[in-house]
């Protein structure tokens, strides 16, 4: 940063992820979000990796500015790797990662410069086997619950995942809920994509899918034929 | 704390840990007095990049009486038998200057007035139950924190899922 020049912080961001959801099941939890990077109303990026692996225990879908997200990751994986240097076998939990990361976007929204994302946070403990789901903003505000959206999904998605949502979801309803909730969201969504990836973290794995195809569904006549909206006079 | 979420976790967050300085430092839990003119510093200190929170702060006074302070987003604050903030309070608070002050009312004498815990507890449920008919940022539920000399209990209200 050049001392001599102007004042350089984040005003707009540039090529954005649009929205990530996840639901807590029965044993541990579920995200997903698609694979498009937007930059404006162009679709430009088609591939882009939106959900990942922070630790053994943790996944971390990002909304918002991509290269902000990249960051975030970047200083996420240094954070693990002093865990791994320390050697005491201790790796930082879903519940500290997502309190780690309320703080620096709250820090950096107060220097007028945020990182501008929406991050979702899921993991299950490691001693306790909690099962967590959490989410922060570029303002640093920090909220946790059984289903969690951002950007879009928040108005579409959540009252989906809020209604499905049951203590003793399985994994498999789980996945499925997401798919039907991403599905919507392909179709409603005018920045998304239907290419999609889900992550699933239980006490004993965790995995993000390779990015795969929502099947849809344009058949619907009012689709096929406009004019049917229209009641004769 | 009302206002932005962010702030108001940090300034709680920071305020947590003052207290613990405080017991170290002095070897005495902080009194409400003592708390109440610390959070007052705490703000206006970002006088000029305030923290987003319009606070109450309450609990009893070194002589075991009840306290609530009331204030704006810079420190500016006051002791008060009873206080509002956020969007509902504008709902709330004339409400509660007509049940519990009872100043100037054409019957104003005879009305009872709040005298135990449980006429309070009852009239805070009232009031927000309103606050949340009419109020489009009140939420579902309600969480009430209830301090006597006795101890510290909570109670929880749910309003209407809307």
């Amino acid at each position: 940063m050049d001392v001599r020049g102007p004042i350089q912080r984040t005003t707009e961001p540039t090529v954005t992820g649009t929205s990530v959801i996840g639901i807590k099941f029965n044993g541990g939890v579920v995200i997903a979000a698609d694979t498009l990077g937007s930059y404006g109303s162009l679709a430009k990026h088609r591939s882009l990796q939106r959900l990942r692996t922070v630790g053994p225990h943790t996944l971390i879908g990002g909304s918002g500015d991509y290269s902000d997200f990249q960051y975030i990751i970047e200083q996420l994986d240094a954070e693990l790797m002093e865990d791994v240097h320390f050697g005491d076998g201790k790796a930082l939990q879903p519940r500290e990662i997502h309190q780690y990361l309320g703080r620096l976007l709250y820090a950096r929204r107060s220097k007028v410069d945020p990182l501008w994302n929406q991050l979702l946070v899921a993991g299950v403990g490691d001693k306790d086997k909690q099962v967590f789901l959490g989410q922060v903003d570029l303002y640093g505000s920090v909220y946790m619950d059984n289903t969690m959206a951002s950007g879009f999904g928040a108005y579409i998605a959540q009252p989906l995942l809020r209604k499905a949502y049951r203590a003793d979801l399985t994994e498999e309803e789980a996945v499925k809920v997401v798919k039907d909730c991403m599905r919507v969201l392909f179709y409603r969504d005018a920045r998304s994509l239907n290419k999609i990836q889900i992550g699933v973290v239980t006490a004993d794995r965790i995995s993000i899918s390779d990015p795969f195809e929502l099947d849809t569904y344009w058949e619907n006549p009012m689709f096929v034929n406009p004019s049917l909206t229209v009641k004769p006079v | 704390s009302a206002g932005m979420q962010a702030d108001a976790i940090t300034l709680q967050k920071n305020l947590r840990a003052r207290l613990v300085w405080y017991e170290h430092q002095h070897g005495k839990t902080m009194s409400t007095p003592a708390i109440a003119q610390m959070l007052g510093n705490t703000l206006y200190y970002k006088r000029f990049f305030p923290y987003y929170t319009f606070n109450i702060l309450a609990g009893l006074d070194n002589e075991g009486r009840g306290c609530v302070y009331s204030y704006d987003a810079i420190g500016s604050h006051e002791r008060l038998a009873y206080g509002t903030s956020g969007s509902g309070s504008v709902l709330v608070q004339p409400t509660l200057d007509s049940q519990i002050a009872r100043k100037n009312q054409v019957k104003g004498k005879e009305m009872p007035g709040v005298n135990t815990v449980d006429e309070a507890v009852d009239i805070i449920k009232d009031v927000l139950a309103s606050a949340g008919e009419r109020d489009i940022y009140t939420g579902d539920t309600v969480e009430i924190y209830i301090m006597t000399r006795d101890g510290f209990r909570t109670d929880v209200l749910r309003l209407r899922d809307d």
